[in-house]
């Protein structure tokens, strides 16, 4: 729970988490050590520098660590645990489903698990979703486009296999689709993270709601202009609300894109933790105010009812929370944990 | 023998100052502010070698192609270069970008085990165009700073804008990198012709000037979370958020000055370097 300076409470939901394995025993190549040093490379550049972790903590933390930074000394009421396997480059999975489902059972009420398929599976990837379905009773995945498999470096959400993993998900009830389309990551001559394949799956499954975790950037105009006309597509702050730290006028710049073109109720907090812990980046959301120009020249405003939409109330009615009746449940939760 | 240490120390600034003019496709800054250059030599049979990083292992690989490839053109305009060996080092693709450079190959055929290949042109352009828009956006940002109406600014013809001194040492450095694009696309040549058009050469209407700025903002705030991201993510993998790049530059470099971003990475003193310098109007 997140006390605002005039003792406000706000509902916060975490949308984007992780429970990852990183560490040089589960690097399978190269590969693997260079993507987890990508991710330091981010929480050093973007961290305010008290915020740092040492690098061996950053690549494995253990389940404690994690409910520690998000509940206890962060304000989370309850965070989406997501899953990327990269297994061409994970011994075991970056972080798979049954590692995050294992993190989350010790912590009840706290996690949303969410689970992931790759559609370059075909039969098996429809059998993964059905398995998930029954053992985790999953709601969401994240989807990672740009995942290596053998050959291939990535996938579309337009593809032929795709779509039939979609048709699964409505039938299912597994509603919420993460896509990470963000800063290149694991890019190729044409970059896999381009959000322009979001706009056909998103006209073609209306039952569907489509997050977009990074907004997009730095392709933030193509989103917009996607997530204006779909109205099942949501913008994830993740990576872009860090620059509220080092950069804020440029932090301002991109939410007043964003409330002018998708609007405070579908816009999602997220913290991406372990890249970065969520105290200190609620705290400043709660504390910043748009400029006066940016205000004028874009007519929005980031309001505290439009914060607390999108530090928690937005994910809730995604995934379907009723926030007081899980406020009750998580009552006395910290405490009596902090007094063990 | 110092004499020739001297002529090799002249020649490896020439390199610098050329290298200096290539840019980063993707940010339309500078490789030598961005710290993208790790080193430079000049051997006695006047090849070059160039060693060059990049932010990520997994920085696109065409753009890592198109830069190593401006970088051997830049330097291989110097008339006494006999070759020159641009260098990719810590990249997933290094090794193959580094053959097919050197080999003259193309994008597509360097990587074709790697990627689906294809031409690198249609990526040229769109970034050619990214360039023009945002250094347009910063030169009409300005004119509104000094005073000018929207209408005038539309009407301005080129003979005008050069005679406009904007007091801004940052702005005075903008003002040629715009009118550069504007001559290279033949949009605007002689006095005469209007300075603010599309990047198609369709002059800008009065009553659509506001939605046209507003695509250009859209247009800075990618470049811009680029090449924030860019600089961060190189000094954290490098360890040089105290200016390690400055200290291989040629000549004294100062802090970085112009873009008013924060960022930690200092820009060259070189005169070409200072004049390349792109830098983020905030």
């Amino acid at each position: 729970m997140f006390i605002t300076p005039t003792g406000e409470e706000v509902f916060v939901i975490d949308g984007h988490t992780h429970f990852w394995d990183g560490s040089p025993a589960n690097q399978l190549n190269i590969h693997g050590k260079q993507f987890i040093d990508c991710f330091y490379a981010y929480h050093t550049s973007l961290s305010p520098k008290d915020k740092l972790w040492p690098k061996d903590q950053f690549e494995k933390y253990s389940a404690e660590q994690m409910y520690q930074d998000l509940f206890v000394d962060g304000p989370d009421d309850m965070a989406v645990v997501q899953s990327t396997y990269l297994t061409e480059f994970y011994k075991n999975g970056f972080n798979t489903i049954d590692r995050n489902a294992e993190m989350a059972k010790q912590y009840k009420d706290r996690f949303i698990v969410n689970g992931a398929f790759d559609p370059r599976d075909g039969e098996r990837a429809l059998e993964y979703i059905h398995y998930m379905k029954e053992t985790f009773g999953i709601k969401g995945v994240k989807l990672y486009t740009a995942e290596w498999k053998g050959e291939s470096r990535g996938w579309k959400l337009t593809d032929p296999n795709a779509y039939r993993c979609f048709e699964l998900c409505q039938k299912l009830g597994i509603t919420n689709i993460h896509v990470h389309k963000g800063p290149t990551i694991i890019p190729l001559d044409k970059d896999a993270f381009d959000v322009h394949d979001v706009d056909h799956a998103a006209t073609d499954f209306q039952g569907l709601n489509f997050i977009i975790e990074h907004c997009g950037l730095p392709r933030l105009d193509d989103f917009c202009w996607i997530a204006v006309q779909e109205t099942n597509v949501y913008g994830g702050l993740a990576v872009a609300l860090p620059f509220i730290h080092g950069r804020p006028r440029y932090f301002a710049e991109v939410i007043s894109e964003l409330l002018f073109w998708v609007g405070e109720d579908k816009i999602l907090f997220g913290s991406d933790y372990a890249i970065w812990t969520p105290r200190w980046l609620v705290e400043k959301f709660w504390n910043f105010e748009l400029p006066e120009d940016l205000k004028q020249e874009h007519g929005v405003d980031l309001t505290p009812q439009a914060k607390k939409k999108i530090l928690g109330l937005n994910a809730a009615r995604l995934y379907g929370v009723d926030v007081e009746a899980q406020k009750r449940k998580l009552a006395g939760q910290v405490r009596a944990t902090a007094a063990e | 023998m110092d004499a020739v240490l001297v002529h090799q120390d002249r020649k490896t600034s020439e390199v610098w100052k050329r290298l200096a003019l290539v840019t980063d496709p993707e940010l339309d800054e500078s490789v030598t502010d961005l710290g993208f250059i790790e080193f430079v030599s000049v051997d006695s049979d006047d090849g070059v070698d160039i060693i060059f990083r990049l932010p990520t292992y997994w920085c696109s690989a065409n753009f890592a192609f198109l830069m190593a490839d401006g970088m051997r053109r830049a330097v291989l305009s110097l008339p006494w270069v006999r070759q020159v060996r641009p260098r990719l080092r810590d990249h997933m693709v290094a090794e193959e970008i580094n053959r097919g450079v050197s080999e003259g190959k193309s994008f597509g055929d360097a990587l074709k085990d790697f990627a689906s290949g294809g031409s690198l042109d249609e990526v040229r352009e769109k970034f050619r165009r990214k360039a023009f828009e945002r250094r347009q956006e910063v030169m009409i940002l300005a004119l509104r700073g000094v005073g000018y109406e929207d209408g005038a600014i539309c009407r301005m013809d080129l003979g005008t804008y050069d005679l406009i001194d904007f007091g801004s040492k940052e702005v005075a450095r903008q003002k040629p990198r715009y009118r550069e694009l504007l001559v290279e696309r033949r949009l605007a040549v002689r006095p005469g012709d209007r300075a603010f058009v599309t990047y198609e050469g369709h002059p800008i209407k009065r009553h659509e000037f506001a939605s046209y700025m507003q695509r250009l903002r859209g247009v800075r705030i990618n470049m811009e979370f680029n090449s924030s991201l860019c600089r961060g993510l190189l000094a954290a993998r490098y360890g040089e958020l105290d200016g390690g790049v400055a200290e291989r530059l040629p000549v004294n470099a100062a802090p970085c000055g112009g873009c008013a971003s924060g960022c930690a990475v200092r820009s060259g003193g070189s005169p070409a370097t200072t004049e390349k310098h792109s830098a983020a109007l905030a």
